[in-house]
């Protein structure tokens, strides 16, 4: 059962066109995810699919409902975490709760009850007299998505549910997420530009410039680029240019480093490596990742600095089990 | 029901909010005391001398009441630029619920913090030499509500105009100064250039100003000194508020629909 169905979803803005006719479904107890990099559309998305913007063209359902008829039963139906916090500073996390759980229509003898629940599913319920201001960046963070549950909705909507968070902050929400979906079944829908996080998804669509240019499991889009991906870093870019297409190597250029896509990685070096005349200063090899299939599939890469990137997948490779 | 209960749940986070920070409850009474205080006592010797008739301070007293409803009206309902502005407004605007209701709930919520704080002014009335009894406090209170209802719709009206902070200052300048000095709270409108007239005319704080001081004062100063000060009868000035009000709560809950 698609608890999401998007059919030629379209948003313009004048003459921009930032969602451009994009169709998908999610699954029931599915981990969804849009990858991206900043400004291709996921939060538009998102927010059209909330039915805080009123989309330009094309349809959504979400719990069988549509985005533009039946707004109020589609914002029933949805738990939405926002990119940038939305709680009220001034007031605890009970009364917090509260405030959301009495404009959702949660029953009055229901909300202790309930309160509890999600406030111990993200271990805060320790902490719910307290007023918000004091809280970290992290347990706001898992604050609201408490907040997002108790009115027991259909799916879990979470834009970039880790910006701005330390690495490990994040990969501790996301032990919370991924007990959501093991112990409650939960549906998830979430928009992210941080690669490994979107590993966890069961499945991503990897959107640009308003388009989606591949939907898929993540093993699988990897496994589509076919093989390893070979680096080669040289300053004299070039001519290893020239000479990499002298040897009718393809490759695909980022700065001064060259990918190259080959089936048997280990074999290829050596043979690479005895054929290049030109220097080279460095070179690695690694399995795909989802920048690789990103870059490949648009000839970009989604990484916003180098430094942070690498930090990152240090602290995803570290500990972390991939779904 | 439903209606109810989300003006219900908005207006009481209006009012955590405001018992919640104790600074703002501090200085929407200082700003009073001061003007009082430093205008009040400041002139009052002054014009005692001359031919006003009235002790400044009582003259300015009602004056004062209005104009802490005013303040706190407004920057109770400008708030929701804020909320536009960190996010919180995000949260009421995806949940399932009227919009018109949100509006109402953010307007009462403002009115009864507005009342409410200048009933609390009352307190002052002995100090300045004011005979308050209960059927005057009741009537009183009547104005300040009426009062509080107008200010608080033409505040969210403006705030759902309002896209960020920034214009605040702008708007305080052009706008707030300009209704709070002509309302007839510091001088009477009777004798004043014509510009100024039909400023304070449109401006619902001179029918509050005038209506409070009416009330207030009708057993300390003779009849005829009073009338010479105040522009309407207290009818006229009901009437006003009432209309203007009700304009203003319009066309601020469909202002709030279409931009929220």
């Amino acid at each position: 059962m698609n608890i999401i169905e998007v059919k030629n979803l379209t948003k313009k803005f004048g003459k921009f066109t930032a969602v451009d006719a994009i169709s998908f479904d999610v699954a029931k107890g599915e981990i969804f995810g849009f990858l991206g990099p900043n400004g291709a559309g996921k939060t538009t998305t998102i927010n059209m699919l909330a039915t805080l913007l009123p989309p330009t063209a094309g349809e959504a359902f979400i719990n069988n409902f549509s985005v533009t008829r039946d707004l109020d039963e589609v914002r029933r139906s949805i738990g939405m975490v926002f990119q940038d916090p939305s709680l009220d500073d001034k007031l605890t996390a009970e009364e917090n709760l509260r405030f959301h759980a009495r404009l959702y229509g949660v029953p009055l003898s229901e909300y202790e009850k309930r309160m509890e629940e999600v406030l111990k599913l993200v271990d805060l319920f320790e902490r719910r007299k307290e007023v918000v201001k004091h809280f970290s960046g992290g347990m706001k963070r898992r604050l609201e998505i408490a907040r997002g549950l108790i009115h027991y909705p259909a799916v879990l909507f979470l834009d970039e549910p880790t910006l701005g968070l330390d690495p490990q902050t994040r990969a501790g929400l996301w032990d919370y997420i991924l007990k959501l979906k093991r112990e409650k079944q939960m549906t998830i829908f979430m928009t992210t530009h941080y690669m490994n996080e979107a590993e966890y998804c069961d499945r991503i669509g990897i959107i640009d410039k308003g388009k989606i240019v591949a939907l898929d499991t993540p093993a699988n889009l990897k496994r589509a680029l076919g093989g390893d991906i070979v680096v080669v870093h040289g300053s004299k870019s070039v001519e290893l240019e020239k000479e990499l297409k002298k040897l009718k190597i393809k490759f695909i250029k980022e700065n001064e480093s060259f990918l190259i896509k080959t089936h048997e990685g280990e074999t290829f070096l050596p043979k690479l490596l005895k054929k290049l005349k030109t220097s080279i200063d460095r070179v690695e090899m690694h399995e795909p990742t989802l920048d690789d299939v990103f870059l490949h599939l648009t000839g970009r890469a989604i990484r916003e600095t180098e430094a942070s990137e690498k930090e990152m997948m240090k602290a995803g490779a570290r500990g972390r089990r991939f779904h | 029901m439903k209606f109810l209960i989300t003006i219900y749940t908005i207006w009481q986070r209006e009012l955590i909010r405001y018992w919640r920070d104790k600074t703002r409850i501090i200085s929407t009474f200082i700003q009073p005391l001061m003007f009082l205080a430093i205008f009040g006592l400041g002139l009052q010797s002054t014009l005692a001398a001359g031919n006003f008739g009235v002790d400044y301070l009582k003259f300015m007293y009602p004056g004062i009441l209005a104009m802490s409803v005013m303040g706190v009206a407004f920057f109770s309902t400008i708030s929701t630029v804020w909320d536009r502005e960190f996010g919180f407004l995000k949260e009421i605007l995806v949940a399932p619920v009227s919009r018109s209701a949100i509006a109402f709930g953010k307007t009462l919520g403002a009115t009864t913090i507005a009342s409410i704080q200048a009933l609390l002014l009352l307190v002052l009335a002995p100090l300045i030499g004011v005979n308050l009894n209960f059927t005057v406090v009741i009537e009183l209170f009547g104005i300040m509500l009426l009062l509080s209802l107008a200010i608080s719709g033409l505040g969210l009206l403006i705030a759902s105009l309002m896209r960020t902070t920034e214009s605040f200052g702008l708007l305080m300048q052009l706008l707030i100064f300009p209704l709070f000095f002509l309302s007839g709270a510091f001088f009477p409108l009777t004798n004043v250039p014509v510009w100024m007239e039909w400023i304070s005319k449109a401006n619902p704080l001179s029918y509050g100003v005038d209506a409070l001081r009416q009330i207030m004062l009708a057993g300390e100063v003779p009849a005829q000194v009073l009338s010479k000060l105040s522009v309407f009868n207290i009818p006229v000035d009901v009437m006003f508020l009432v209309g203007f009000a009700l304009v203003m709560i319009v066309a601020a809950v469909a202002a709030f629909r279409k931009k929220a």
